[in-house]
Parts: structure tokens; sequence; C-alpha cells
């Protein structure tokens, strides 16, 4: 009797997705929609798309799901939230949405300690706009914004969202983690149960920062691009559990 | 040697990213010469290489489509 | 029931939890702080969910989500907060969520002052946001007719899926008046039940998603004449206005709002110098009523506009009067409140010129 070791979500529909080949999107998708299933939470569950190019995850994950404005995702879930307190609700955001235009949301959410988990992609580039510099470009990284590389005399330093959002009480799980291989794969998914439990056991704010793919707009093939990250954006944004309401090692 | 494991793609999904191919601890996935019906070439395993499956489910979990559904026998 | 003596802010926010409303998310701006104070107070006792937000951008988000999920919603703020809400409010037509929304005018533009104004008429029925949309907008003149206002509002929202939006001014929101709470009709309207609300799946049929994008020109153009249609509905249901002592006048003056009280103040000491002057207020400023311009247009020498703004409302009335009569204005800006005598003095003035 065949035993099933991996097969499509059920918190994921049927419809072909528009991300690039080779985007991470898919897969983080992936990761949350199995996170619900197994919390037994799916069909009780809201989830907020951001503007970027996940903007069509209404379209995408198995839920209902409200589509906000461009950085207002933690407002928009805290309204969802607030009014439905024992249903789960998440927020999908690039680093656009959550970073630049999103910052005063996404802080106030944290520090208000609101039950809801926000799932965080992080690939240092504006995707759906053609490839613009995000808060969370590297210095020295080329963009159509900045085509003589991020300097820090124009454009400043890239900001570091989970050590940031550390600092709030109201943050109860601040995890950082990546889809570059099989093995952060695992513990991402892992984060993400840890952020999702944080919520439905009302410990307070959760989010999980994924450092992420762009090959469009890094140039680079979908492989290419894994290491690019492991090599670059890793040693810049440390993978760390930085707050957890059962401890952190 | 009988396969460990039956892999199955639904290859109108695929988008050639190649992520599979490249993630396969016993490199048995390749892409297809041909083309699905979106223009990609879609992944498969390699001719003569099913018995070479060891159902570990990488594949199915660093692809970002769902295309593959991996079932240990 | 007995009347209470209460001020507007607060007696608004009572007769929004009175309409059903249990969720407020607002932040503060003068002159509507008391609202905000109020329901923080109030709604704990009746079981609802008070939140102060970190700004207007943030709280108008706050609603869209509640108001998607199904929640019967209020918020509150004044001109420049308005302002920050306008992108929230095109998303909120767009994604077809019912609420009520109260604009406090104060003085503008820019950080402008504290002192009422009308001078977001503009904003208000031509659109502060982007995009074709329409929301009912309601002008009451006392605090009574805005606590009588609100349960209409909440239900005309929920009729239709869309906003609808209660101007008061500075001077409403902060004088005191003797209200009777009971006194505004219960629900009267078959408001159908909210199956579209993003509830969770294992709470109704399908997958329901609130959203406003559609990249599909075909697609978004048949959404919008669907929200044409909602329009045209409530332009031919909507519109409310009032008729004072226009009968016989021979000016007729149009005003809103804590203007039209003035106007009436103006109208019987006019009377009094054997000058017969008449007011059109518009309850709804939009839809824009146009039927009583067609009532009076034949018998009236000339209309005028008069607001709390340096003239808005006026280019409605040139529309509804269409060429037919002459149309004048006055007003005061800037906090400056009109008054009876110079609005008198302006009607001699027309008056005088006018065969």
């Amino acid at each position: 009797m065949a035993k099933v070791v991996y097969e499509k979500p059920k918190g994921i529909t049927d419809a072909i997705t528009h991300y690039c080949p080779g985007c991470t999107h898919g897969i983080i998708h992936g990761l949350v929609a199995e996170c619900l299933d197994e919390l037994g939470v799916l069909d009780n569950t809201i989830g907020v798309a951001p503007v970027g190019c996940a903007v069509m995850a209404y379209n995408y994950f198995n839920c209902d799901m409200q589509e906000a404005a461009h950085g207002r995702a933690p407002a928009v879930a805290t309204g969802i939230k607030r009014t439905l307190p024992d249903r789960t609700v998440f927020t999908y955001q690039g680093d656009g949405d959550l970073a630049a235009i999103g910052t005063g949301e996404i802080v106030h959410a944290a520090a208000r300690g609101e039950n809801i988990t926000a799932i965080f992609v992080n690939n240092g580039i504006y995707g759906m706009t053609g490839g613009q510099m995000a808060p969370t470009t590297l210095l020295g990284q080329v963009t159509t914004t900045t085509p003589y590389g991020r300097k820090p005399e124009v454009n400043g330093y890239p900001i570091k969202v989970c050590e940031m959002l550390a600092t709030l009480e109201g943050a109860a799980y601040v995890a950082r983690v990546s889809v570059c291989d099989i093995n952060n794969i695992r513990k991402a998914k892992k984060a993400m149960m840890d952020a999702f439990r944080t919520q439905i056991e009302k410990k307070g704010f959760s989010i999980v920062e994924v450092l992420s793919t762009c090959p469009t707009n890094w140039g680079l093939s979908p492989t290419e691009a894994l290491t690019w990250l492991k090599d670059n954006m890793i040693p810049h944004y440390p993978l760390e559990t930085f707050k957890s309401p059962w401890g952190v090692k | 040697m009988a396969a460990k494991g039956n892999v199955v793609f639904d290859s109108e999904c695929c988008k050639g990213c190649e992520l599979c191919v490249n993630v396969c601890p016993v490199s048995i996935i390749e892409l297809a010469p041909g083309l699905n019906s979106k223009g990609y070439h879609f992944s498969r395993i390699k001719e003569g290489s099913k018995e070479k499956c060891i159902a570990c489910g990488f594949c199915g979990m660093t692809c970002p489509d769902f295309v593959i559904r991996v079932e240990r026998l | 029931m007995a009347k209470v003596l209460m001020k507007g802010n607060e007696a608004l926010g009572e007769a929004a939890i009175r309409a059903g409303a249990r969720y407020y998310f607002g932040y503060p701006i003068t002159p509507q702080n008391e609202v905000s104070a109020y329901m923080a107070e109030r709604l704990p006792e009746v079981g609802g969910v008070f939140l102060q937000a970190e700004s207007e951008v943030s709280a108008i988000n706050m609603v869209y989500g509640a108001g998607g999920a199904g929640a019967r919603v209020l918020i509150t703020s004044s001109s420049p907060g308005i302002s920050l809400m306008q992108e929230g409010i095109s998303y909120i037509v767009g994604s077809e969520i019912p609420m009520v929304i109260v604009n406090v005018m104060r003085g503008g533009p820019g950080l402008g002052g504290i002192q009422p104004s009308q001078s977001d008429y503009f904003q208000a029925t031509k659109g502060g946001g982007h995009g074709d949309y329409h929301m009912v907008v309601m002008a009451p003149e006392s605090i009574q007719e805005m606590v009588d206002t609100m349960q209409d509002a909440f239900d005309i929202a929920d009729q239709y899926r869309n906003p609808v939006m209660i101007m008061a001014d500075g001077m409403m929101g902060q004088m005191m008046e003797a209200v009777d709470l009971d006194k505004p009709k219960k629900a009267t309207r078959d408001l159908p039940p909210k199956t579209w609300a993003t509830t969770g799946t294992a709470h109704h049929a399908g997958r329901n998603v609130i959203n406003s994008l559609d990249l599909s020109p075909v697609n978004l153009e048949k959404h919008n004449l669907d929200l044409k249609k909602k329009y045209d509905d409530m332009t031919k249901n909507e519109v409310r206005y009032e008729m004072y002592k226009c009968d016989d006048a021979d000016i007729i003056a149009v005003a809103y709002g804590t203007t039209a009280r003035i106007v009436k103040n103006t109208i019987d000491m006019a009377a009094r110098e054997g000058i017969k002057m008449g007011l059109i207020r518009p309850i709804s400023l939009w839809p824009f009523p146009q039927q009583p311009f067609d009532e009076t247009v034949d018998r009236a020498k000339a209309y005028i506009s008069v607001e709390m703004s340096t003239g808005q409302m006026v280019e409605d009335v040139r529309l509804a009067v269409n060429g037919r009569k002459p149309v004048e204005f006055y007003g005061r800006t800037g906090g400056m409140i009109p008054e009876p005598k110079d609005i008198l003095a302006k009607v001699k003035n027309i008056l005088g010129g006018v065969k």
C-alpha cells in the first residue's frame, strides 16, 4: 500500500500560479497551507493578500481571503481578528509591502500583540514592478533604481525587520528562516507551525521572515538564485529564532 | 531492484525551473525535450531510472508549482 | 423616552451602537475626539470592540477588514484624517464593503484649523479617492437628525454593500442639544444576510474573497457597470431634502448642516422685513436633489448657495438649476461662521439687482 510522502496541500487551490519559474513564493505558499491544514484550522482561516507579486494569493490559498491595499495587510488583519477572534488570521507580505509602505502597520500590529501571523517574504527587491530597490536590498546590490549598486550615502542601509520587531513586547514569536534547500525548508515549516501555534494559543503577534529568491529580477537561474541567497543574504540576515513563547535556545 | 518510490508529475503545471532536477539526491530527474501547452520544458524521470527513486520527497518539497506527488511503495 | 442633553460627538456614537454597530476603529483628531472616548467606554459595555489605531490610514484598513468579515462598523474622523482615508474608501467601494464613515469637518486645506467648515463637499461627493465611485453622503442639520440618520445610514450601507458618509461639522460635534435616542425608527429595509463575508469556509458555502483587483479589462468594466447600477439605484431611492418656506419665495437659499439652521434664522429675519426667502436643504448631498429645483425654478428669481467654504456645493446648484435662473454664492471659511445679518445683506443686494 503506497504511502504519500509529498502531495499538493489541501490549503492550495488548483489554480496554476502566475509566479515566475523557480520563484520561492510557491514553496512558501505550500508550507503555510500545510501548517493550516495540520493544525486543523484551514476552514476557520482568513488570509490577507498584499500588493506585490503575491497580490493574487487570494486565488491560491484555499481559504477565505481579503486583498489589502499596499502595506495595510496588518491593519486589515487586525480588523478581521478583532471581530472574529477565534479564527486564524494571517498576512502574506513582501519586502515593499511590509518594510517600506507598511512599516507603520506592521510595527503597531506587533506592538499591540495582535494575535495574527505575518508571513514576510524577503527577497531584497521589488518583483512585481520590475526590480526596484527594496528596504532590504543589500549594499552594492544592483537594481533598476540602484543601477550603480546600493550606496549607503544615497539610500542608507538595509533593514533587519526581525531584529527590529523583536524589541517589541507584543511580538511573541519572531523568526527568520529560508527555503533555499531541503533542510531549511523543513526548518521554515517548523517556524511557521510555531508561529501559528503562537496565534492559536493567544500568546501574541507572530512573524516568520522567509529569505527568498527573485530569479527574474536578480538575473539568475532559479538554482543560481538559491546559491546567491545562501552566499549573500544569509550572512547579512541571520537565520534565527529571535523570540518564542516556548523559549529560544 | 524494485523502486522505493513512485513519482507522478502534473506536467501542465511545470515551468521548467529545474529546482527538482538539482535537488534529487539520486539525480534521476531531467527536463523533457518536449514542451507543455504553456511552452515550458517539463520535468520527468530519466528513462530507465524509475527504480532508483528513494521516495525522499525532496522534489515535491522544493517544487514551487505543486507538480510532483511522491509515494513510498 | 425623555430627552437627554448630549454632545453631538457622543450622540452619534450612541446612535451607532443602537443601530447595531459593535466595532469602532479610529484615531484622535480634533474636533471629534469625544467619539472615540465615548466608544472606548460604551462598546465594552455592549460586548463590542474599540481599538485606537496608529493612524487614520491604519484605521480605515481595519474597518475594511472588519466590514469584510461581516461586522457592522463605524469610523469617524475630521477633514485631514478623511484625506488619509481616501485610498481606503476607494478600496472599500471597489470591494463592496458596507460601513458608516463620519466626517466632522474642520477648516482646511492642509492642517487648517479646528473650527467648523463645510469645505470637504467636493472630497465627499466628487470622490476624494481614485476611480469611478460614489457613496450616499448625508448631511444632518441637528444632533437629533444625526441620531435619526444613523440607523438609515447603516441600513443603506448594508442594502447596497457600499459605504455611507455622514457629514457633520465641528459645531455639530461639539454642541449639546436635547436628543430623543429612541426616536429613530428601527430597521425597515429587507436586508439580505451577509453570505459574502470572510468568516472562514466552515461558516458559509464556497470560498469568499474580498477584493477590488481585476486585471482583465472586460471583467473590470463589468464590475464598474455593476457598481454604476448601484449608484443609479441610490439616485432613484435615496435622495432626501427639506424645503422651507419655498412656496412663494423670491430668492431661495441652498444650504446644509449647521449653515441651514443659520439660513432658517435668516429667512425669519427676512420675513420681518417683508422679503420672501426660502431654503432648499439637501439632506443627501449625494445623490444631490434635483426635484426641489425643478419645482421652484419658475417662481424663484434667483438662488443663493450658502456654505462654510469658498464655494463647492454651488457648482451642483448651478448644475441643478441648469442656467434657468441666476445662482449666487455667500460663504465664510477658515472656521468663521456665517451670520444671518450678513447673509441677509447679500440677499438684499441680489434682489436689488434682479428683476
